[in-house]
């Protein structure tokens, strides 16, 4: 209760306050949630939260599915491809995100290396504003990927055959089966991944941190990284109370409407 | 898929293993690629890290990283932190979450729903919301009450997390499903709650026991925002902020970072691959518990 019911209600009181932990504190109404408004780091951090759950949130998903189906079935070798992908959830977002620079380094790094093969020109990648989004959702899509093929597989493994062979003598093609029977049928394990991963994506820190805290020119400024810097580097703990509001007002908002066209989608048997 | 020509009639070409390698292997190699670079440049020397064209096999195993690494940061040390915090962390959780779980499951008192009522509530918020106020309380708690558990130990990194909403949760939801009638017939023959609990019902829920101390080991494991709060001192530090903080120090000495890497993943990816099972049937429980 001390760290999980109080603080919600505390950090609901100081988001009120002008709290700068100088000690003096005053009530100050509205005026974070005012200032919030107007703060034009706030608005670009939404915009790049945003970007960042649309590209990495269906990335991750459509990942996950494609090498789960590849990975259904008993083939040799079957438990080494499933061990490459599964390995990725055992390495924390810190290991990942120094990995993912050294890949991405812009003058050694092995990436442009490849890319130079292809006739591509060096890249700036994590320097360069208008790619640094991209190489995180890159590098947090290649951390996720083990998630999301365990949750599919388990589902795939769910898909009683029967129905598989029922479409088969009705003679549908391998890939109608798999849009109209199979996907339908995993259609509970896409909801919760789509909920749990988005979650998850409106979080984003460990790897903004670590690769371009927020740079360059704020272009990978993400609503986590700007509370943290109001936080513990400017200490400003009233507006950043206001901030995490916002990016909770925003996480329920989003799971709410996803949850109402999920509904939807979603095929439940029983 | 054409058949080559004039073959058998009726035959397609086919080949001597399954396609879907064809599609695997590829796969794979970018999956692992990044592991395998982290592990070349950890054992090149800084000049051949700092070359381009990459070299891509290093032509002597240069060792000497690891050792520097080690030099430059205590990775025992917060090696040691971190298997400390994520160890007590699990046993709390299993303690707690056990005796709260059965509580929620089985005792009828007063406030029971309401209180179950705010603990779902807290499951919802994010923890960025409540991290100021812990952190507050982190501080004071440490001033006023216990040091160990105050701003810059690891007790702070234990306590906030000893108990979590989720494992309430998820244990409540398992304990209602175990059938009733072996507690009322112990209860029926003296033993009292807690005998109930410890004889009973959790031999029954061994299963999700080890799913929740997979995932908290797994959360604690790889906390890293939580730490960077908290710890400033190095020898408090978890293996993620000790990296961190080893990654801000060094950040284009590539071979001493990646050599340090190694040493903060390998712990964890051979405790994976041993238990891979239990990871993999965890993470696949709460997709299953969550559809």
């Amino acid at each position: 209760m001390l760290f999980g019911a109080v603080p919600i209600v505390w950090s609901a009181i100081m988001s009120f306050q002008n709290n700068q932990l100088t000690g003096n504190t005053s009530y100050v109404g509205l005026r974070n949630y005012r200032l919030m408004l107007h703060d034009p780091v706030v608005a670009q951090a939404v915009q790049h939260t945003f970007v960042y759950t649309a590209l990495f949130v269906p990335g991750t998903m459509i990942v996950g599915l494609f090498l789960a189906v590849a990975m259904n079935r008993k083939i040799r070798f079957i438990s080494l491809y499933r061990t490459a992908a599964y390995a990725t959830m055992a390495i924390s977002t810190i290991s990942e995100a120094i990995v993912f620079i050294w890949l991405f380094d812009p003058s050694y790094g092995v990436v442009n290396y490849f890319l130079s093969l292809l006739g591509i020109p060096q890249q700036q990648f994590l320097n360069d504003p208008s790619q640094a989004l991209y190489v995180i959702v890159i590098m947090t899509i290649w951390g996720w990927t083990g998630f999301s093929v365990v949750i599919y597989l388990a589902a795939l493994q769910g898909v009683p055959q029967m129905l598989l062979d029922a479409a088969a003598v009705d003679g549908a093609s391998k890939w109608t089966t798999f849009r109209r029977v199979t996907l339908p049928l995993l259609s509970p394990a896409s909801f919760f991944l789509a909920i749990w991963l988005t979650i998850n994506a409106m979080q984003l820190f460990d790897e903004v941190y670590l690769s371009t805290a927020g740079g360059p020119l704020n272009a990978t400024t993400v609503l986590v990284y700007y509370l943290y810097e109001q936080a513990f580097q400017n200490f400003n703990f009233g507006y950043a109370s206001a901030i995490a509001y916002l990016l909770f007002l925003i996480i329920i908002v989003v799971t709410a409407v996803q949850f109402r066209v999920g509904r939807r989608f979603t095929y439940y048997r029983s | 898929m054409t058949a080559p020509a004039q073959a058998i009639p009726g035959r397609r070409f086919r080949l001597p293993f399954s396609p879907w390698h064809l599609v695997l292997v590829p796969a794979t190699l970018v999956l692992i690629f990044p592991f395998v670079w982290l592990i070349v440049t950890s054992v090149e020397t800084p000049a051949e890290a700092l070359h381009f064209p990459p070299i891509l096999i290093p032509h002597e195993l240069h060792f000497a990283n690891y050792s520097n690494a080690l030099a430059a940061a205590p990775f025992g040390r917060f090696f040691f932190n971190s298997a400390v915090v994520a160890v007590t962390t699990v046993l709390c959780n299993l303690v707690f979450c056990s005796l709260a779980g059965y509580a929620f499951a089985r005792l009828r008192f007063l406030g029971r729903g309401a209180l179950f009522a705010v603990i779902m509530a807290t499951l919802m918020v994010p923890f960025q919301v409540t991290m100021i106020p812990q952190f507050i309380i982190t501080k004071w708690l440490g001033v006023h009450v216990l040091a160990g558990v105050g701003i810059d130990h690891l007790g702070a990194l234990i306590l906030p997390n000893a108990a979590t909403a989720f494992g309430i949760f998820f244990l409540r939801q398992f304990f209602r499903t175990l059938p009733v009638e072996y507690e009322e017939s112990a209860r029926v023959d003296g033993a009292s709650r807690l005998k109930v609990l410890w004889h009973i019902v959790l031999p029954l829920s061994l299963p999700a026991l080890a799913t929740l101390a997979a995932l908290t080991f797994l959360d604690s494991w790889n906390n890293f925002l939580w730490p960077l709060i908290v710890v400033t001192s190095n020898n408090q530090m978890t293996l993620p902020l000790g990296l961190a903080t080893f990654q801000g120090a060094h950040s284009t000495e590539w071979t001493l970072l990646m050599a340090g890497n190694v040493m903060s993943l390998a712990p964890m990816l051979l405790i994976f691959f041993v238990a891979q099972r239990y990871f993999v049937r965890s993470v696949a429980a709460t997709g299953l518990a969550g559809t």
